[in-house]
């Protein structure tokens, strides 16, 4: 166990709707808002709960791929447009692909736990849907390394899952793992059911399951998953401030209102290499395991987690990377409901990456968004059972496959 | 020669018209795949999309540009394997550029029909008119030192008077394909009296490749999807002028297009079927048939008289419905015309009086709910047992469609213009989208 310099709260955050195919109101060719509206929209809705922008000290706003999505670079630079009261303030961006949200997330604790800031506005987002699906791969592709990339599937990422599952597939059955696959995908559309903002909130499969275990089709996508196994192609965009006991003071925003962060794990692996086991997300174990011993707690003190699964499998390996299951159980685990709502151990309680959505750069800020909501009760329908006795929910975000890697456990 | 050898120059008569340029799309892009196996590197495919305007054949090559892009979007994934050794490209979008340009590298537009002296295969889709194409073929044929073959997208004359009249000794084939070319699954081949067996066997090796449903039709004018499609307007025609003794023209129209539309379950009504093909183009197979058929009247009266009118149908060029024998706004039918009153009557002034004079029907289901549904006939089965009892002329109407719908099927078979039942139901499943082939049993 170790213990921060001072204390680092997370309060006050903000998810705009996650907007993609799912939802009733998106059409592909409907002009959408763009990249800054859903940047405004997440940051004022955080800055309303603060007492406005003249409390923020510092800024950080996550986001993976505008540059190519939206055409846009310099993203630091949108703060003063959300809040003529943070121009002049100092802001940065972070990325690390999918994980950028979570290294949005620790770069506000890091000016906490610097002392450079006592109130730190946290943002992460991506606007995704103007591209179709196949040129949306070409830009999600560089969160792999860049060699791989031209004897890679025409869908990279979803490739490379697949090729996992495969693995999976093979060490450990095909059938029962693809059944966790579909238990899993229900959890994920009955959790986004009960959340307003989700990407699969009007989902209306009357059976989840059956429709999840269809055969995937490889002449069409995939060896190994379907559509419904992969996470949303999403616009949104998530925001939350990150503070100090002073922080909150000036705010007035009294401790309780707040999740307090008592342990991080923050690890990379080397991008140029494939994973040394295709079966388990070792980087994800890593960084949860140095998040709970750095908190002083084990995954049994630990009531709910946002984990990210970008895929099914990913989803079930995560499980296995939390110490949930042992390996090559994932699957049992999930079938057997322990991770649903009212399982043993909830996760991804508002859907996670596959019910929720997937903007890319904003995942991360999403998940802490998502536990500040469970752990203080302002859940709303999505509302899960917090025992007295497990006060600890855990976040964990990964960027690539399984390279950027971002765990933090925070206390009620 | 090899099926290769025979697609590295290739023409395509009338490329830009509605026909034309689909198949000018699908021979690119199968010449294409040709010219970028391993083992054609190097060897030049040449594909002449010929035709009078130069206009016309500018928005050809968008419309081709536009095509290719979503077919490569659809392929990228194979396509990053044939693009395997090029690697400077990385991302789907530069291996989908890439095939864009290599497709369209393969075309050359042209005003010039002398282009197709050089070729080894002409498609001709022209005006439907026997005396102008045997003209064309023979011009060809004449100066022409390869003894290219002819592959005529004629939909109705027979291709026996084409060859004979051109001279061209059995280098031709009727290679149907339906409206538009690239969406349609269905090619009707129709064999000439002396089409080569290679010239046969090429088409059935070329449709393949495609991926097109073939059906074979002998060489009796209008084939067996004109065949049908003509004889069911002429009966639509009948059922008008009878229900005209107690309607207005414009009434029974719209009443004889909602019991096959709605009623017998298609995607269109009758007339909205014609005003889809073109009254004009109607009229004009009907012309070109009626010469071959023997002890039967192809031919409408009305269907003149709307011409004569200026009522003619057919499609702008974004593919959106002209105004034909009924007026659309956003596809949707608005009003009719009425030859006798020479306006368009809306519908509002006529649909309730239509109905009550119908009666009350069995409720039909809708044609999208079935028509890829694999469980159809566990719908449609009952639905046309309670027409087949229900009173009232609307149900009388749809009984006695449906039984000439099958009349006109099996007079197919009979006079020998299809080999079997079934191929006339897959022309009329696949080439008109009907969600049921006429030849059934449930009125039986």
């Amino acid at each position: 166990m170790k213990k921060l310099r001072r204390k680092v709260y997370f309060v006050a955050g903000y998810n705009t709707i996650s907007m993609g195919s799912g939802r009733k109101e998106f059409h592909p060719k409907k002009e959408r808002p763009g990249l800054e509206d859903y940047i405004r929209e997440a940051g004022q809705g955080t800055l309303k709960m603060i007492g406005g922008a003249q409390n923020v000290d510092e800024c950080v706003i996550g986001n993976f791929m505008a540059s190519r999505f939206n055409r846009q670079a310099n993203l630091a630079a949108f703060f003063p447009y959300i809040d003529e009261g943070l121009r002049y303030k100092p802001a940065i961006r972070v990325e690390g692909a999918c994980g950028t949200g979570g290294l949005a997330l620790m770069s506000g604790i890091k000016s906490i736990l610097a002392e450079t800031a006592e109130v730190v506005l946290a943002i992460g987002f991506e606007v995704q849907n103007t591209v179709k699906a196949i040129y949306c791969a070409d830009f999600l592709a560089p969160a792999g390394w860049a060699h791989d990339r031209k004897d890679g599937h025409a869908y990279f990422f979803p490739g490379q899952f697949s090729e996992r599952a495969g693995a999976y597939f093979e060490k450990f059955g095909r059938e029962i793992t693809r059944k966790g696959f579909a238990r899993w995908y229900r959890n994920a559309i009955e959790n986004a059911r009960l959340c307003e903002t989700a990407q699969e909130y009007h989902n209306t499969i009357k059976d989840l399951e059956a429709a999840a275990m269809a055969e995937p089709n490889p002449k069409v996508f995939l060896e190994n998953l379907t559509a419904l196994d992969c996470s949303k192609v999403s616009d949104g965009a998530s925001a939350i401030a990150i503070m100090s006991e002073e922080g909150l003071k000036r705010c007035g925003i009294p401790v309780s209102d707040a999740v307090e962060v008592v342990g991080y794990g923050q690890v990379e692996e080397d991008i140029t290499k494939p994973p040394p086991d295709k079966t388990a997300l070792t980087t994800m174990k890593k960084a949860v395991s140095n998040a709970l011993e750095f908190a002083g707690i084990t995954i049994d003190q630990v009531s709910t987690a946002e984990i990210h699964d970008c895929f099914t499998i990913a989803g079930i390996m995560a499980v296995e990377a939390l110490g949930l299951a042992e390996h090559g159980k994932g699957p049992e685990y999930v079938i057997a409901g322990n991770t649903a709502r009212d399982g043993k151990f909830p996760i991804n309680t508002t859907g996670g990456l596959i019910g929720w959505g997937h903007p890319t750069g904003g995942t991360g800020v999403h998940m802490a968004v998502t536990l500040w909501e469970q752990l203080k009760g302002k859940a709303g329908a999505a509302q899960v059972n917090i025992p007295n006795d497990r006060p600890f929910g855990l976040m964990a975000n990964m960027g690539g496959d399984d390279k950027t890697l971002v765990a933090i456990v925070f206390k009620r | 020669m090899t099926y290769e050898e025979r697609l590295q120059h290739v023409s395509v008569l009338g490329a830009a018209g509605k026909m034309g340029s689909g198949i000018l799309l699908l021979t690119a892009v199968e010449m294409a795949d040709l010219s970028l196996k391993p083992g054609n590197k190097g060897k030049t495919f040449v594909l002449n999309a010929i035709d009078i305007s130069d206009e016309a054949l500018a928005g050809v090559m968008r419309y081709l540009r536009d095509q290719i892009l979503k077919i490569a979007e659809k392929k990228v994934a194979g396509l990053r394997t044939v693009y395997a050794e090029r690697r400077d490209l990385v991302d789907n979008d530069e291996i989908i550029s890439q095939y864009i340009f290599d497709v369209m590298n393969v075309v050359r537009p042209t005003t010039r029909m002398e282009s197709a002296y050089d070729s080894k295969m002409i498609f001709e889709a022209i005006k439907e008119d026997s005396a102008l194409k045997i003209k064309i073929f023979s011009q060809i044929n004449r100066n022409n030192s390869n003894q290219p073959w002819f592959f005529t997208n004629t939909s109705s004359i027979p291709i026996t008077v084409l060859d004979e009249g051109a001279g061209l000794n059995g280098r031709i084939i009727g290679f149907h394909f339906y409206n538009p070319p690239a969406v349609q699954k269905l090619v009707e081949v129709i064999r000439s009296k002396n089409t080569l067996d290679e010239v046969h066997e090429f088409a059935m090796a070329y449709a393949k490749n495609l991926r097109k449903i073939v059906v074979p039709a002998h060489d009796i004018a209008g084939f067996i999807g004109n065949g049908h499609f003509m004889r069911d307007i002429l009966y639509a025609v009948t059922e008008v002028h009878k229900l005209i003794k107690d309607m207005s023209v414009a009434e029974a129209i719209y009443a004889m297009n909602k019991i096959t539309q709605e009623y017998l379950v298609r995607p269109m009504g009758i007339f909205q079927l014609i005003d889809y093909v073109g009254v004009d183009v109607c009229s004009f197979i009907m012309f070109v048939m009626n010469p071959f058929t023997k002890d039967e009247e192809i031919h409408s009266p009305l269907l003149d008289k709307l011409m004569g009118l200026g009522i003619k149908g057919g499609q702008f060029s974004d593919g959106s419905q002209k105004d034909g024998i009924m007026k659309y706004e956003k596809g949707k039918i608005v009003a009719v015309y009425d030859p006798v009153e020479e306006a368009y009557i809306p519908i509002s002034r006529i649909q309730a009086r239509v109905e009550e004079k119908l009666g009350k029907m069995p409720a039909p289901p809708a044609w999208k709910a079935i028509v890829g549904n694999k469980a159809k006939d566990e719908v449609l089965k009952p639905y046309f047992a309670e027409v087949k009892t229900a009173p009232g002329l609307g149900a009388g109407l749809t009984r006695e469609y449906a039984k000439k719908s099958k009349e006109i099927g099996k007079h197919l078979v009979a006079c020998g213009v299809a080999f079997s039942d079934a191929d006339v139901n897959t022309v009329l499943l696949t080439g008109f989208f009907h969600a049921y082939g006429p030849i059934n049993e449930y009125l039986d």
